[in-house]
Formats: C-alpha cells, sequence, structure tokens
C-alpha cells in the first residue's frame, strides 16, 4: 500500500518512501509517533466509510490466509484473485476515510495503526476462516464459500446503491468495485450450489458452515445513528433497506442448492460499532505486527 | 505552425508512442488496445497522460503509470505527469478492435459485450458460466476449467473440439 489515489482525478507521483513520509507527514503530536496508534477525528462520514473498508480489508486477510490451502489449485488462484480485489477496494476506501477524517492519515497508517476499538468491520468477517477453534469450529471451506456468498451479496447491494452516492469519490470507488462483485457474487454461488446439491458429505459440511454463520448476519441489516446519517446526507444506504434484496438473492442460490434458510437467530454482533469478538486481537497482531516492528517498512 | 496545430501534432505522436506501451498482464496488448489511456494532453509544461485503472487490486496499475512515464519520456514528450482517474470505470467495451483481434491471435478469447447490470436493489446470480468460442478453432464447444486464471481479468476454458486449453478476458 504506497500509492493513493482519489477522484474524479489526482496526480500519480513516484513512489515515495514512505519511511519519510511517514516521519514527516501525519504524526503531529507525541502521540501519534511512527509506529504507535492512530486515533480517529469524529467524523461521522470517515467511520461510516471505515465500516466498509475495514470489512473489504478483513475479510480479504481471512480469504488470503486459504492461499496454498484451497482443494484444488484454480481455487487458490480465485480465493487469491477475490482478496486482492476487496484489498483495493479497502485502499481506495481507506484513503477516501483519512481525508474524510481530516487528520491527514493514510491508508496504510489507518490498516496498519489502529487499536482494535477503530476498527468497524462486521463481526462475521473476523471469525477463523482457515483454523478452527473450539470457540469457532469452521476453517472448512464450505465456510469459506457460504461466508463470501453472504458477504459479496451484501457488498454488491451497497455498492449499487452508492453508485448514486452525494459523495463523487465514494461512487467512483463503487462504480468500479460494482463490477468485481458480480464476480465474486458468481464464484461463491456456483460453489455453494455445487457444495450443497453435491454429496451427503458435502451437503452436511455446506449445511454446517451456513448455520455457523448465519447468526452473525443481522449484524448486516442493523442500523444506528451512523447510518440514519448517512442516509439522511445521501451518502450511502440504510443497512436495514438491504435486507429484503440481500435475502431474496441469497435465498435464491439456497435453493438452488437444496440448503434451507436456517432460523432467525437473536444474537447481534457489535463489530461495526468497534466492539469485536476474541478473534479481532490475533487478526489485527498478525496483520500489525510488521508496522509496529518496523515503523514506515514498504516493500 | 502555430501553438495549437503543434500541441495537436504532439498530441498524435504522444498517443502513438503509447501504442508501443505493452500491458505488463497481457503483453500482446498495448495500454491503448486496452482502453485505459482516457486523454492525452500536450502543454508548455510537457504532458498529461490519464489513465482509468482495470481493476481495484489490479497490482498493474504503478507498472503501467512507469512504463507510460518512461516511454513518453524518452520519445521527447517529457516531463509526464500521469494522472488516474477512478470514474467513469474502466470497462473490457474500451478494449479497441484492434485489441480484440490482438487477444485472439494471442490465444485469448476476447471478452463479450458487459451484460446490464440488473437494477439496484435486485441481485440476479449467474449459476452456470459464460459460454465462450474457442479462439484457436472457432468452437463453441467449450468447458471452464475455472472461474480466475493467471489474472484476476481472466478464466480458463478449454476446447472439446480442438482440446486446446485457452484463456478468456472476463467482460467486466
Amino acid at each position: 500500500m504506497t500509492s493513493t489515489m482519489t477522484s474524479p482525478s489526482t496526480t500519480a507521483t513516484p513512489p515515495r518512501p514512505a519511511v519519510a513520509a511517514g516521519l514527516a507527514a501525519g504524526v503531529s503530536g507525541a502521540s501519534r509517533g511512527p509506529g504507535r496508534s492512530v486515533t480517529l477525528s469524529g467524523s461521522r462520514e470517515a467511520r461510516w466509510v471505515l465500516r466498509l473498508a475495514d470489512t473489504c480489508l478483513i475479510h480479504a486477510q481471512r480469504l488470503s490466509e486459504w492461499c496454498g490451502h484451497g482443494p484444488i489449485l484454480e481455487e487458490d488462484i480465485a480465493l487469491t484473485n477475490l482478496s486482492l480485489d476487496l484489498l483495493g477496494q479497502a485502499r481506495a476506501l481507506l484513503s477516501h476515510a483519512g481525508q474524510l477524517d481530516g487528520q491527514g492519515l493514510d491508508e496504510d497508517q489507518l490498516a496498519f495503526l489502529r487499536d482494535e476499538r477503530d476498527y468497524f468491520n462486521l463481526t462475521l468477517v473476523e471469525q477463523p476462516l482457515r483454523r478452527s477453534s473450539a470457540h469457532a469450529p469452521g476453517g472448512d471451506f464450505a465456510d469459506v464459500q457460504v461466508r463470501n456468498l453472504l458477504l459479496a451479496v451484501w457488498l454488491k447491494l451497497h455498492w449499487q446503491a452508492l453508485a448514486s452516492s452525494s459523495d463523487a469519490e465514494l461512487a467512483a470507488i463503487a462504480g468500479k468495485a460494482v463490477k468485481e462483485a458480480r464476480y465474486h457474487v458468481e464464484h461463491a454461488a456456483q460453489w455453494v450450489v455445487r457444495l450443497g446439491d453435491g454429496t451427503e458429505e458435502s451437503a452436511a459440511r455446506a449445511k454446517a458452515a451456513l448455520e455457523r454463520a448465519w447468526p452473525y448476519t443481522n449484524e448486516l441489516f442493523v442500523d444506528d445513528e451512523l447510518d440514519a446519517h448517512a442516509a439522511a446526507t445521501g451518502l450511502g444506504p440504510q443497512r436495514s433497506a438491504l435486507r429484503e434484496a440481500w435475502l431474496a438473492a441469497v435465498s435464491a442460490v439456497l435453493t438452488e442448492a437444496t440448503l434451507a434458510v436456517p432460523a432467525a437467530s437473536k444474537f447481534v454482533s457489535t463489530g461495526s460499532r468497534g466492539v469485536h469478538s476474541e478473534h479481532m486481537g490475533f487478526i489485527l497482531a498478525e496483520m500489525q505486527h510488521l508496522q509496529r516492528a518496523f515503523p514506515g517498512g514498504v516493500w | 505552425m502555430n501553438a495549437s496545430t503543434s500541441a495537436a501534432a504532439c498530441t498524435d505522436a504522444a498517443w502513438a508512442v503509447l501504442d508501443t506501451v505493452p500491458d505488463p498482464e497481457v503483453p500482446a496488448l498495448s495500454v491503448r488496445d486496452l482502453g485505459i489511456v482516457r486523454d492525452v494532453v500536450c502543454g508548455q509544461a510537457g504532458t498529461e497522460v490519464v489513465l482509468t485503472p482495470t481493476y481495484s487490486g489490479c497490482p498493474a496499475t504503478e507498472v503501467i503509470s512507469d512504463s507510460v512515464r518512461q516511454a513518453l519520456d524518452a520519445a521527447g514528450y517529457g516531463p509526464v505527469t500521469v494522472t488516474l482517474r477512478r470514474a467513469p470505470a474502466w470497462t473490457t467495451d474500451w478494449i479497441s478492435d484492434e485489441g480484440r483481434r490482438k487477444l485472439r491471435e494471442y490465444g485469448i478469447a476476447p471478452p463479450g459485450p458487459v451484460e446490464p447490470e440488473a437494477a439496484p436493489g435486485v441481485a440476479t446470480i449467474r449459476i452456470r458460466p459464460r459460454g465462450v468460442d474457442c479462439p484457436r478453432c472457432g468452437s463453441a464447444q467449450t468447458e471452464r476449467l475455472s472461474a480466475f486464471g493467471s489474472t484476476a481479468c481472466k478464466a480458463m476454458y478449454r476446447c472439446l473440439a480442438c482440446r486446446e486449453p485457452f484463456e478468456h478476458f472476463k467482460p467486466i
């Protein structure tokens, strides 16, 4: 993550040495020295965009953990390609969130130097996807495809709605991302059908994966004051408004896959508000380690 | 020659230079064939090139910016400013006819027209892979092997008639 881009246009400069930039630029105040945590301003718009940015970022990280572990080589390639798209979307959103935040924070600082409570991704994306634990079973290939279906449909509905955002940069990012999301949705849907309508074993595992993921989907459609503000200012959609279309699209795939929509749960996760599950700290430790140990380091 | 005709001549020449800059991931195509060069402006202070990146996560974007800058510099049109423009988003519909011909010759099935998006709020999902004609023998009897290939923009197919595997540049 070394370059930034804004819309409608900005000048692409040669890759700048981030060490020098980190030392010279955003780091006013002792609490924001290189490698130290950055804190956010109170911008509601920045926070709202970070919800989407962080969901893309953490989902990309979890998918990338499957590199080299897919059941077939083609799937390694597919998952890393999906991950790369999501990371690209996250970069654009993080850069934009940094501008809305108004403190001169760049994409790298936002990606690597926030504390856990300042990440606003959906709790679903931080759940282990490769290495399961007693607290969070999963780690099955079926979990990858089911989760990606639920999220890709949700993200695509966001991108479609954001195409008419009052924020031109957000609309531009969405205009690109919606094209990519289409392939993400198709890929996940094809696998969910293949697994659900496959062998007894694959169907049982797809069903288990769906039941593991489902309780976390309530959070996808819970509004709060930030969503209300986003809708009122034309920034983006209220989450609750996306539920009907999401359920219709997901249900259509599940029907084709001979999988039943799981029973509703009362559990509502809270990652979007910065209150995460026990897995978030571990994923951040892995993602942030290099930036914390070697502040401002770049490839 | 007045200033405006010399600027026009410079612009034409700069476009011609861009015809020689290959896309790093599909070197059969120039960046101009690919349709990512949106504008070239010759001015007193040098040349400005406006590029629209292909994919959000495309790792080639920075390489392409550098190649464009170097090629125009070397041809004497520097200093070069490369500007990235995100909207409107790049689409494979912008690949030129010449680009499509080069892709086919290179063994890559070119993208068909992008299917229109469903209305917002309506999520329709394609469950079956697209049918693609073989770029070698033209047969429609092909099957998809993988939704993604060596890059995000391509899928892997196999021709059931001539038995050759091939790549397909996906419409996006």
